[in-house]
C-alpha cells in the first residue's frame, strides 16, 4: 500500500466509525418505540393471523391446525353476516353525516364575529367527552319512557318508539349518538384547516366580487380538501373500531342488529372464548381497514388539492 | 358583513351551539334532579343540591377510580412524551443507515387496527402478570406514530444550523435533545400532552379487558358499572357520575382548544 | 492562527455531477479570506466541508499541514457563525455565549470571565440577560460573533454572515468585523455573495462559479487583472462593460461603431476574428476637443453625489455604464462624445471566456504610508 492509500484507508475507517456510531445512537433513540411497537403491535398481528389459523382452548391455546376454516365457517355463519352488515350500515350512517356536520360547522365558527370563541368552544365540546360518558348521556335521550326523543315525540301525539331495542331502531340510534360523539374531533381539525387558507385569497376574490357561496365552493372547499381528506380517513378508520358505544347502548342487539365487528371480536373471545374465529375476524377487520386506508389514498391522490 | 347577515349568523350559531351541548347540558341538569323530578318530565331542577354527587361517591368508590384514570392518564402522558420525542428526535437529527425504512415501519403501525391485535395482547399482558395492574393499563400505549410525526414536523421547523453550531461546539446528541429540542419544542409537546391525556383518560376497550377489580378500575368502567346497577332507577346519580367523569377533559380541552386545534391540523396534514 | 490547505478537493452528492472540482489553495495564518461567488456556487458547501459538515468526495483537506478529512466538527478547533446566526431562542444572551463551553472543559467561573469580556469588546453587556428575540438584527448578528469568539478557536469560519442585515449596518459590520479579525488574529474564512464585502474585507479572495475556481488574488488585481469574463462582469459595480467586437485589419469594431485602431504591441488580436472587449465605466471619459472619441446618447443619469452613473446606448443593441466622480447635470437623450483610454480595454476570447490579454493593466493605486 502506498502511502497516500494508506491515509485514505484510515480515513474511511473513521468515517465508518462515525457512520456506526450514528447508527447506534439512532437506534437507540427508536428502541423503547420500536420495541413497543413490536410487543404490542407487531407480534400481535402476527399473532392473530396464526391463531386465526388454528381451533384453539378456551384459554386461547392454539390445539389443531385448521387452515382456512374458521374463515370458511365465519362466511356461512348468519352471525358473521349480520356483523359485517352492521358495520358497513353503521360506517355508511356515520362517517359522511359526521364529516357534513363538522365541515358546516367549521365553516360556521370560521367567522371572524365578537364572541366567535364560545361558539368554537360549544362545538368543540365533544373531544373532550368519552364514550362512557357520552353513551350513558344518550343511553337517558333514547330511554323509553323518560327519554328526551320519546318526549318529543309524545307531544306530537306520535306514538313512542324503543330506540334501543327495536332491531329497526337500534343501529340508526347508535349511529346518532356515535354521529354526535365524532363532531367535535372533526370540528377542531377542519376548523384548523380553515384557519390555514392563506386569507389573501379571500380577499382577491372579495375585490372580484365573488359572491359568498361561490368563494366557499371555489376556494374553502378546494383549499380546505387535505384536511376533509384526513378527517374523512380519521372518522371512516375509527367507526371500523367502535366498541365502547355498542357495549354500553345495546351490547350488540337487539337480534344481533348492532353487533359491529370489533364487538363481535370481542364478544367471541372473551365470552364465548372462540379465540380462533375472533382472531379470523381481527384479521378481516385488518384487511378491510387496509384496504379502506389504500383505497382512500389512491383517491385521495388524484382529487385532493395539496398546497 | 351587512347586519341582516350578521344577525341571521349568530342565530345559526347559537341554534346549532345549543343542538350541539344539549345532551352535555342536559345531563348536568339531571345530576341535580330526584327521581320523581325526572318522571314529571322537568328541564330543570328544583334545587341545585349536591345529594346525587355525594351519593356517586358513596354507591361506587369514585374517588379511587378517578385516582386509577388520573395516574394512568399521567403514566401514558409521560410515556408517550418521552417515546415520541425520542423517535421524533432521531427522526430529525440521526442520519444513518436504514432510517427511511423504520421510518416506513413506523408509518405502517396506523394501519394496524388496535382492536385487530387486542386478543394476543390480553394473552401478553395476561402472561407478563400485568392484568389488574397499571404497568398493563399504561405500557402498551406508549409507542404513538401519530405523536411521533406530530413532533417530528415540529423537530423539522428548527433550524438545522442549530444543530451544526452544536455539533462545531462538540455538544453530545442528548444534551442537543434535551437543552435545545425539547424546550424549544414546548408548545408543541404541550400540545401532544394534552392530546394524550384526553385519549388515555376516555380509554375503554382495554381497560375493560384488564381490570376485574375495583382497585385498579378507571373511571370510564366505573361509569359503566354505576349504569349498570342503577339502571334507570337513579338517573341523577348517574349524571352527576357522568359530569365528575367529564369535567376534568372538558377543562382541559377548552384551556388548550386553539392550541390543540393548530396542533392537530399542523400533524395531520404536512 | 490557522493555516488551512485544500488540495484537490472535490465535491459530488450523486457521483455524476460535481458540486465542487479541483478546489485549491492555501489559506495562511491571519488571513482574511472571501468566498465569493453568486448562490449555487458551491461556495458555502466548501465552507461547510471545512467545517466537517460536509464530507469530503475526494482531495485532502490540512489544518496545520494535518490531514482533517475525517475528523468531526468539534475537533477542527474552529468557530462558526450561520447567515441566521443560529441562536438558540430559549436561552439568553449569556447562555448563548457559554453554551458548549463546558464541553471544552472551560469552568464555570472562566466561562463567565470570558463571556464578560466577548460581551464588552462587542458592546452586549447590557443586554446579557436578554432572549435573542428580543434583540435587534444587529445585536444578533453580534451574539452570533461572540459566541464564535469565546471559544478562543484560531479559526473562525463565516457564511453570509451579513446578508439578513439592512444596508447601513452591514457596512458598518464589515468594518467591527475586519478590526476584530485583526485583533484577535483569527484566521478568516468568509463566504458571502456580495462582491462589495469580498472586495472591502478580504486579505485575499476567490471567486468560484458553478464549482470552479474562477480566480484567486487580492481584491485589487482581482478587479485590476480579471482572469475571465465570469470575473470581469461579477467583480465591481456597477460591473465591467462588455461588448463583442470583430477584428478587422487593425481595427475593431463593435455593433457598427469603429472602436479603436489596434497598436503594434496588441498585434496578437488579429489572430482572432472576434473578442470580447470590456471597459470599467470609470475609464470611460468625456472626449476633449483634441481626442478621438464616439458619439453616444445618454439614456438615464443616476447622481449618487460624490459620483455619477451615466447609462448610454452603445450602437443598436447594449447600454454602457459611465462611472464619472463629482455630479452631472445631464438630462436623458443628450449626445456626449466619450472617450477611452486603449490601455483600459480588457480583452477575452469569445469561445472560453479568459482573458487574451495577460500584460497588466496600469493600476491605479495609489500608496499612503504613514
Amino acid at each position: 500500500m502506498t502511502m497516500a492509500q494508506e491515509v485514505r484507508a484510515s480515513d474511511e475507517k473513521k468515517l465508518r466509525k462515525r457512520e456506526w456510531s450514528n447508527f447506534l445512537t439512532g437506534i437507540l433513540f427508536l428502541l423503547p418505540s420500536l420495541l413497543l411497537f413490536g410487543v404490542f403491535l407487531f407480534y400481535p398481528m402476527v399473532r392473530t393471523v396464526y391463531l386465526s389459523l388454528f381451533l384453539t382452548s378456551s384459554q386461547g391455546v392454539p390445539i389443531v391446525f385448521v387452515g382456512w376454516d374458521n374463515f370458511f365457517a365465519l362466511f356461512q355463519s348468519t352471525s358473521f353476516q349480520l356483523s359485517a352488515k352492521a358495520t358497513a350500515l353503521f360506517v355508511l350512517y356515520t362517517v359522511p353525516a359526521s364529516v357534513l356536520l363538522a365541515t358546516a360547522l367549521a365553516v360556521l365558527a370560521n367567522q371572524k364575529l365578537k364572541g366567535i370563541g364560545l361558539f368554537r368552544t360549544m362545538f368543540s365540546a365533544t373531544m373532550g367527552m368519552s364514550v362512557a360518558a357520552s353513551s350513558v348521556i344518550w343511553m337517558f335521550l333514547f330511554n323509553p319512557s323518560i327519554g328526551l326523543f320519546n318526549r318529543i315525540l309524545a307531544a306530537l301525539n306520535i306514538p313512542g318508539i324503543q330506540w334501543l331495542l327495536d332491531p329497526q331502531y337500534a343501529l340508526l340510534s347508535v349511529s346518532i349518538a356515535t354521529i354526535w360523539m365524532n363532531t367535535g374531533f372533526a370540528f377542531l381539525i377542519l376548523l384548523g384547516g380553515l384557519q390555514n387558507i392563506d386569507s389573501s385569497l379571500y380577499e382577491s376574490a372579495k375585490i372580484a366580487g365573488v359572491s359568498d357561496a361561490c368563494q366557499l365552493r371555489k376556494i374553502t372547499l378546494p383549499m380546505l380538501s387535505p384536511t376533509l381528506f384526513f378527517v374523512t380517513t380519521v372518522t371512516l378508520i375509527n367507526a371500523f373500531q367502535t366498541f365502547g358505544q355498542i357495549d354500553l347502548l345495546t351490547k350488540g342487539g337487539p337480534m344481533e342488529s348492532t353487533n359491529v365487528i370489533v364487538y363481535s371480536i370481542y364478544k367471541d373471545a372473551f365470552i364465548n372464548y372462540n379465540v380462533g374465529s375472533a382472531s379470523a375476524q381481527a384479521v378481516l377487520l385488518f384487511a378491510a381497514v387496509l384496504i379502506v386506508t389504500v383505497i382512500q389514498f389512491k383517491i385521495g391522490e388524484r382529487k385532493v388539492h395539496y398546497q | 358583513m351587512s347586519t341582516g347577515k350578521r344577525i341571521l349568523l349568530y342565530i345559526t350559531l347559537t341554534v346549532s351551539g345549543l343542538v350541539m351541548v344539549f345532551p352535555i347540558l342536559y345531563a348536568f341538569l339531571i345530576s341535580f334532579m330526584q327521581g320523581g323530578e325526572l318522571l314529571q318530565g322537568s328541564f330543570w331542577p328544583e334545587s341545585f343540591s349536591l345529594v346525587n354527587y355525594a351519593a356517586a361517591f358513596e354507591r361506587v368508590p369514585l374517588l379511587m377510580y378517578l385516582w386509577n384514570s388520573l395516574l394512568v392518564s399521567v403514566l401514558i402522558m409521560a410515556g408517550q412524551l418521552i417515546l415520541c420525542s425520542l423517535a421524533a428526535f432521531a427522526f430529525v437529527f440521526i442520519e444513518f443507515r436504514g432510517r427511511e425504512w423504520i421510518f416506513y415501519l413506523f408509518i405502517s403501525t396506523m394501519m394496524i387496527p388496535w382492536e385487530a391485535t387486542m386478543v394476543p395482547n390480553f394473552q401478553t399482558v395476561q402472561s407478563l402478570g400485568w392484568l389488574n395492574s397499571y404497568a398493563g393499563l399504561s405500557i402498551p400505549f406508549f409507542a404513538m406514530a401519530f405523536g411521533t410525526f406530530l413532533l417530528r414536523q415540529q423537530f423539522k421547523t428548527i433550524p438545522k444550523e442549530l444543530y451544526e453550531a452544536s455539533q462545531i461546539a462538540g455538544i453530545s446528541k442528548l444534551r442537543f435533545f434535551t437543552g435545545v429540542v425539547l424546550p424549544v419544542a414546548k408548545t408543541t409537546m404541550t400540545t401532544l400532552a394534552i392530546y394524550s391525556f384526553l385519549t388515555a383518560w376516555n380509554m375503554y376497550l382495554w381497560p375493560l379487558l384488564v381490570t376485574n377489580n375495583e382497585a385498579n378500575r378507571t373511571v370510564q368502567i366505573g361509569l359503566k358499572q354505576m349504569q349498570t346497577q342503577e339502571i334507570a332507577s337513579d338517573w341523577g346519580v348517574v349524571m352527576a357520575g357522568v359530569m365528575i367523569v367529564i369535567l376534568p377533559t372538558l377543562i382541559l380541552l377548552f384551556a388548550g382548544q386553539k392550541r390543540l386545534q393548530e396542533g392537530l391540523t399542523q400533524g395531520a396534514l404536512k | 492562527m490557522r493555516k488551512v490547505e485544500l488540495k484537490e478537493i472535490t465535491k459530488t452528492y450523486d457521483g455524476k455531477i460535481d458540486v465542487l472540482s479541483s478546489i485549491d489553495v492555501t489559506i495562511e495564518p491571519g488571513e482574511f479570506f472571501v468566498l465569493v461567488g453568486p448562490s449555487g456556487c458551491g461556495k458555502s458547501t466548501m465552507l461547510r466541508m471545512i467545517a466537517g459538515l460536509e464530507s469530503i468526495t475526494s482531495g485532502e483537506l490540512a489544518l496545520d499541514g494535518k490531514r482533517a478529512n475525517a475528523l468531526p466538527p468539534s475537533e477542527r478547533d474552529l468557530s462558526m457563525v450561520f447567515q441566521n446566526y443560529a441562536l438558540y431562542p430559549h436561552l439568553t444572551v449569556e447562555q448563548n455565549i457559554t453554551f458548549g463551553l463546558h464541553v471544552k472543559k472551560i469552568s464555570k467561573k472562566e466561562q463567565k470571565v470570558r463571556c464578560e469580556e466577548v460581551c464588552e469588546m462587542l458592546g452586549l453587556t447590557p443586554y446579557m440577560k436578554r432572549k435573542p428575540k428580543e434583540l435587534s438584527g444587529g445585536q444578533r448578528q453580534r451574539v452570533a460573533l461572540a459566541r464564535a469568539v469565546v471559544t478562543e478557536a484560531p479559526l473562525c469560519l463565516m457564511d453570509e454572515p451579513l446578508s439578513n442585515l439592512d444596508a447601513k449596518l452591514r457596512a458598518k459590520m464589515r468594518s467591527e468585523i475586519r478590526q476584530l479579525q485583526r485583533k484577535l488574529g483569527l484566521t478568516m474564512i468568509y463566504v458571502t455573495h456580495d462582491q462589495t464585502e469580498a472586495m472591502t474585507m478580504a486579505d485575499r479572495m476567490m471567486i468560484l462559479s458553478n464549482g470552479r475556481v474562477q480566480q484567486i488574488g487580492r481584491p485589487l488585481d482581482v478587479y485590476n487583472h480579471p482572469d475571465n469574463l465570469f470575473v470581469a462582469s461579477f467583480i465591481g459595480s456597477p460591473p465591467m462593460n462588455l461588448i463583442e467586437a470583430e477584428v478587422s485589419d487593425s481595427m475593431l469594431t463593435a455593433d457598427g461603431h469603429w472602436v479603436m485602431p489596434i497598436p503594434n504591441e496588441k498585434k496578437w488580436l488579429l489572430r482572432e476574428d472576434k473578442v470580447m472587449l470590456g471597459i470599467r465605466p470609470e475609464h470611460i471619459k468625456l472626449a476633449k476637443e483634441s481626442e478621438p472619441g464616439f458619439f453616444v446618447q445618454v439614456a438615464n443619469v443616476e447622481v449618487l453625489g460624490t459620483e455619477t452613473l451615466v447609462t448610454f446606448d452603445f450602437g443598436e443593441k447594449s447600454q454602457w455604464v459611465a462611472k464619472w466622480s463629482g455630479q452631472y447635470d445631464i438630462l436623458p437623450g443628450t449626445k456626449l462624445r466619450i472617450t477611452v483610454d486603449n490601455k483600459h480595454y480588457a480583452f477575452f476570447s469569445v469561445k472560453n471566456g479568459k482573458r487574451l490579454d495577460r500584460s497588466p493593466i496600469p493600476a491605479a493605486v495609489k500608496k499612503v504610508s504613514s
